[in-house]
């Protein structure tokens, strides 16, 4: 099954509201995925800084640790450290030798992401969602079907700077996939079909195509069935597979562009009563872009 | 006329209650506020009410629907009317897919556009669609009517049985063993019915295409024509 929820904001005025509303989104997806569940959302950021967030435990003074230039913000079992773009090599070969129980979830200029095992609104309350602003979020509910219920298993992926993917659904052709994308420099750090997915994307996006074009090409190098949502520094798109085995609505007014794997999820959205609301069509590439 | 508000009763309570009227009640008006896309509102209605919805509906709402009229200000998730035997359904909005799958009769009306496999697998419901359908429509459909006024997405009417599909604008492309047939008098008579029953006006018998089944997928034999 799987929920999936998505909130891209055209209006500056709602961003000191998008946790709180994603908050709400992913808590009401809660039937459709009790196993775990995570968001990533584009914040505040600078373009000569990087964020890193990184997952495990004992995390208060790991930022003290890399020395002053560095700012470190704990959330429960998730540490963002807020560094010098410059840093970003230094940092993460400390982490790898120093702290190699530590996983990285996600990097960038704006994106943090985080995940974890349990009922969604308490994943989210963990992390303090409601009280977190930015541009665009992406959060999901995962029924694990491919592999086990971990937190590493949790979605949304992120295999590139300021990317994120989740996914409805399951990918046959994964493993083959995996093997074509790691010569290619592409690492994963999970068995999950769906971070395969995100690196894919990672790897189209590097290669110079834009996010539609990537998402584009997906229709015909992945197999299985899928609904994806996909974030960047400034975008959101939106893709299914070509017979639509996954539930989608979208909805969109002059404020924002709205995604849930259902319907209930989008309820609680601020004019939701006269937005525009519409099922993606199969095998078509909906995407947005912050200017 | 009761109205019952889902921002404060259950849908359990709703349903509940509309199962236990008797067939000769005098409560036939019904309305339901604030569904915010709960799912299977309306469910296995078996009597000549109305329940208006007021708003977005989720999956399977008025599904095996009997002799109730059902009506949806709004769009309808998965499966809206599915298994449907008698009675009306009308989405005033889109509907998501397998809209009237699997429905043995009654008519199920949208004005607005349905989504992949309307009609799958239909058995005798007549379905109107004012907008476009998706792809996939009327897969394996055994009986009953489609009729769509805009368009028809991939694969329409994929290893059809017996049911007729009637399509104004651009079909995609046709699935397995369909094939375009002449409109003759009885389908523009059906035509015409079907369309005065959705309350189309304007639109002309003549403006649309017919489709069916080349009876080349599965063993049918003219002498069992009566049978369908």
């Amino acid at each position: 099954m799987c929920g999936i929820v998505g909130l891209f904001l055209k209006d500056a005025a709602l961003e000191p509201q998008l946790g709180g509303l994603v908050a709400g989104m992913l808590t009401v997806m809660s039937d459709r995925g009790p196993d775990s569940a995570g968001f990533a959302i584009y914040g505040d950021g600078c373009p000569d800084q990087l964020k890193l967030t990184v997952r495990g435990a004992d995390l208060e003074g790991v930022a003290a640790a890399l020395g002053p230039i560095i700012a470190g913000l704990v959330r429960d079992t998730h540490l963002v450290l807020t560094l010098p773009a410059v840093e970003e090599a230094r940092v993460r070969a400390w982490l790898a030798t120093q702290r190699p129980d530590l996983a990285v979830t996600g990097a960038g200029q704006r994106i943090e992401l985080y995940k974890e095992v349990g009922l969604p609104g308490a994943v989210a309350e963990r992390f303090g969602l409601a009280q977190m602003s930015g541009t665009h979020a992406i959060g999901h509910t995962r029924m694990a079907t491919e592999s086990a219920v971990t937190t590493a298993g949790a979605h949304p992926f992120s295999t590139g700077a300021d990317q994120c993917l989740v996914h409805n659904g399951s990918l046959s052709n994964h493993r083959s996939l995996r093997r074509k994308l790691e010569p290619q420099g592409i690492a994963f750090s999970t068995d999950n079909d769906s971070e395969v997915a995100a690196g894919y994307l990672t790897w189209r996006l590097r290669e110079g195509a834009s996010l539609s074009e990537a998402l584009e090409s997906s229709l015909t190098d992945l197999d299985g069935f899928f609904t994806f949502v996909v974030g960047t520094e400034n975008g959101f798109a939106v893709l299914r597979d070509p017979i639509a085995c996954k539930p989608a609505v979208m909805a969109e007014t002059d404020q924002y562009v709205a995604f849930g794997s259902e319907y209930r999820a989008l309820v609680g959205l601020p004019g939701i009563e006269t937005a525009r609301v519409f099922e993606p069509e199969p095998a078509r590439v909906y995407a947005w872009e912050r200017h | 006329m009761p109205v019952v508000d889902l921002a404060v009763t259950s849908r359990r309570e709703l349903n509940a209650a509309l199962h236990a009227l008797a067939a000769d009640t005098r409560e036939t008006q019904w309305r339901v506020e604030n569904p915010m896309g709960q799912h299977a509102l309306a469910v296995g209605l078996d009597a000549a009410v109305a329940v208006e919805i007021a708003g977005h509906a989720g999956y399977y709402c008025a599904g095996m629907n009997q002799r109730a009229t059902v009506v949806i200000h709004g769009n309808a998730g998965v499966g809206v009317a599915e298994n449907m035997i008698s009675g009306k359904v009308h989405v005033k909005g889109d509907a998501s897919q397998a809209a009237g799958a699997t429905a043995h009769g009654g008519l199920l009306v949208i004005d607005g556009d349905a989504s992949a496999r309307c009609g799958i697998s239909m058995k005798g419901v007549d379905i109107v669609v004012k907008g476009s359908i998706g792809p996939m429509s009327a897969f394996m459909a055994q009986s009953g009517a489609l009729v769509v006024l805009g368009d028809a997405g991939d694969a329409l009417g994929d290893s059809i049985y017996e049911a007729r599909l009637y399509v104004r604008g651009a079909v995609k492309s046709l699935g397995a063993d369909c094939v375009e047939k002449p409109i003759g008098p009885e389908h523009a008579q059906q035509l015409r019915r079907l369309l005065d029953a959705a309350g189309v006006s304007g639109v002309e018998p003549s403006e649309f295409r017919r489709y069916g089944s080349a009876r080349g997928l599965y063993t049918f034999h003219v002498d069992n024509a009566a049978a369908y």
